[in-house]
């Protein structure tokens, strides 16, 4: 089976360009260099037709970025995004199409000036998908395939709750009849209860709809219910990737398990939290060799000097860590 | 032993515009020393409220009109301001989401630590308050504190933020601290690391803990107690292990079932229906009537009172079994 979405080498690098003094100083013979934060480090990955992928990381791991480059909103610095077009199930749209993604807030996504129906109906009408004759309509029918009111299609964005909100951005992303979406922490700014009605409503239309999603997220409750495999993302780099049984039962990289002995879990009784030391370093200096070695109680010299490489370990099963070279 | 602290029937009402809203309507709860209490509840439930009224940060419109909030038996809502400056800082502490928001940008951690002692007994030398402020970013697991006792709080990351202002709360060896979603701002590990310190602390100086928090999971594996806050009321209050176990309210299930994780895995998340209505129109009787599959006809008349049960919880609803009742 081929995958539908290739990933391969895929960087992107932001530069802080000198500012006028500095430029300046340089003249004078100072040596002022340019601040320069990979923000996604060489990154290879397939996703293949109808699963869920889950991206796990840390504020700064690059996981947006990560997803804003796969749907296009961010051009990268090196390698690419191949997406195979002859798995599409609809040949007459445009490529750039067929990726969408859904955002984190849903306050901030939604333009408040526009009603709902104008919201949905803007990129087909557009694109030519839909008729203008036939905005209603297809409007109603996004709406009804969210668990929206119909009645609701001439309020603006501001009349809504979060969870509608987020409802409507789904509405958009779907109007295009879109085959992958990119979910970029599209449930974090909700309550636990909306939470739970937005991913039931994610996993159904993934069957109704025949969807592939990148599901980003944070919350690693939401990634072990939702995902078929995850990637774990540290300071830029994939550090695991595993089927979502591995991920939890036998997770290899000691950045993974130590975010799995984190999570606060709903168990009956107090535990002791004992979290790995250190704080997240700036992505600005990276620790060299392995990324995570100043903060890992396995670490070794050969740790701090080489970067360790992204190897099988098990079918399926990636880890980037020195450690598996010894066992 | 006697609670440190006793809230009992209180009531934080805001006199808007549009009509009176009930944040608080009804609050009991109590905390003994060293003992951590759990708040759980979704946005606009009144739980940061309550925090609020304890440490009389009340804003106008807001008042408390009703109810006492007993600290050591003191009634902290009858306090003048003058007075609650008293223990706002030295016996009460608070900590709230957002440590950027809390330390004042152009001092140095040092000059706000240091304040805070002397504000409380001016009879402390500089030199003994510096010696508590490094003693106290120290206890938090900050390393060289005496170097960043100089730093200002931009140069620290957030989990580091945080630990100042826990320093800062426990500068004064307060009774009781007061923790609004502490670590709802950072990422696992650093939140980890933040809930280990605040655990930590609270058993090595018998302080009393308040944790308001939406994430149950969070305060499932710290607290005694949990009490969950819907509507302005706690609607179940009750030890941790029973209420994490067998959650009696209909709104607890319903919370504690739409939790994702690897146990519900394939299945569906159980889903609360609807969605919190307006606090500025609750409905007459039960406020979660219209999410609730067990409503009958008592429950769209009449609130339900506090309904004691046989294993010491106190849960608002008509529906909990005869057998169950105490």
């Amino acid at each position: 089976m081929t995958p539908l979405l290739t990933v391969s080498n895929l960087s992107r690098d932001f530069t802080k360009s000198l500012d006028m003094v500095a430029k300046l100083l340089n003249r004078l013979g100072q040596n002022y260099r340019e601040e320069v934060v990979h923000a996604v480090d060489d990154v290879s990955f397939s996703v293949f037709k109808g699963e869920i992928v889950g991206v796990v990381g840390e504020s700064g791991c690059g996981k947006s970025t990560l997803g804003r480059m796969i749907a296009g909103i961010l051009p990268p610095t090196n390698g690419q995004v191949f997406f195979d077009v002859t798995q599409a199930k609809n040949t007459d749209i445009p490529d750039a199409l067929r990726t969408q993604m859904i955002f984190q807030d849903p306050f901030s996504s939604l333009n408040p000036r526009k009603r709902v129906i104008d919201i949905i109906t803007e990129a087909p009408i557009h694109h030519k998908l839909i008729a203008p004759s036939e905005k209603r309509a297809f409007a109603i029918e996004m709406l009804q395939r969210v668990g929206l009111d119909p009645d609701t299609l001439e309020r603006y964005p501001h009349q809504f709750s979060g969870g509608q909100r987020q409802r409507v951005g789904i509405a958009r992303a779907l109007a295009v009849s879109p085959e992958f979406l990119v979910c970029d922490e599209s449930i974090a700014a909700l309550d636990v209860s909306i939470q739970a009605q937005i991913i039931n409503l994610f996993v159904d239309l993934k069957d109704s709809f025949d969807l592939t999603y990148l599901f980003i997220s944070h919350d690693i409750g939401v990634i072990e219910h939702i995902s078929d495999r995850v990637i774990v993302m540290y300071l830029g780099r994939i550090v695991e990737t595993a089927p979502i049984e591995t991920f939890v039962k036998q997770p290899n990289h000691p950045y993974t398990q130590a975010l799995l002995a984190g999570v606060p879990r709903l168990e009956v009784g107090k535990r002791q939290y004992e979290p790995i030391s250190g704080e997240i370093p700036s992505p600005l200096s990276p620790p060299t060799g392995c990324h995570f070695h100043p903060r890992c109680k396995f670490a070794t010299p050969r740790c701090k000097a080489e970067k360790p490489a992204l190897r099988e370990i098990a079918p399926g099963h990636f880890s980037a860590c020195h450690l598996n070279d010894e066992a | 032993m006697d609670p440190i602290l006793q809230i009992k029937d209180l009531q934080t009402h805001f006199f808007t515009k549009a009509g009176v809203l009930k944040a608080v309507d009804g609050v009991s709860l109590e905390i003994k020393s060293g003992e951590i209490v759990g708040l759980v509840g979704e946005s606009g439930s009144g739980k940061s409220i309550t925090g609020f009224s304890i440490m009389g940060l009340v804003d106008a419109p807001g008042q408390i009109v009703g109810g006492q909030i007993l600290f050591k038996g003191q009634d902290l809502a009858k306090l003048s301001p003058a007075e609650m400056q008293a223990y706002r800082g030295n016996r009460i502490a608070m900590i709230f989401q957002d440590p950027m928001m809390t330390l004042n940008p152009v001092l140095r951690i040092e000059t706000q630590m240091v304040e805070t002692i002397l504000s409380h007994d001016s009879s402390v030398s500089k030199v003994d308050a510096h010696a508590r402020a490094r003693d106290a970013l120290g206890l938090v697991g900050i390393s060289s504190p005496d170097e960043r006792l100089r730093a200002y709080p931009h140069q620290f990351s957030g989990g580091m933020r945080q630990r100042v202002s826990i320093a800062i709360a426990m500068l004064n060896r307060p009774d009781l601290i007061i923790a609004d979603e502490p670590t709802t701002a950072l990422d696992v590990t650093i939140q980890g690391q933040v809930i280990h310190e605040m655990q930590r602390l609270c058993q090595e100086t018998k302080t009393a803990l308040l944790w308001i928090t939406h994430d149950l999971a969070v305060v499932a594996g710290i607290a005694e107690r949990i009490c969950v806050m819907y509507a302005g009321r706690i609607v179940e209050q009750g030890a941790n292990a029973n209420v994490i176990a067998a959650p009696m309210h209909p709104y607890t299930k319903g919370l504690l079932g739409s939790v994702p994780g690897q146990n519900r895995r394939g299945q569906p998340l159980q889903q609360i229906e609807g969605m919190v209505p307006s606090m500025m129109n609750l409905p007459t009787g039960c406020a979660f009537q219209n999410r609730c599959n067990l409503v009958s006809d008592i429950c769209t008349s009449t609130n339900p009172d506090a309904t004691s049960t046989k294993d010491g919880r106190l849960v608002r609803c008509h529906n909990i079994a005869a057998g169950d009742r105490a």
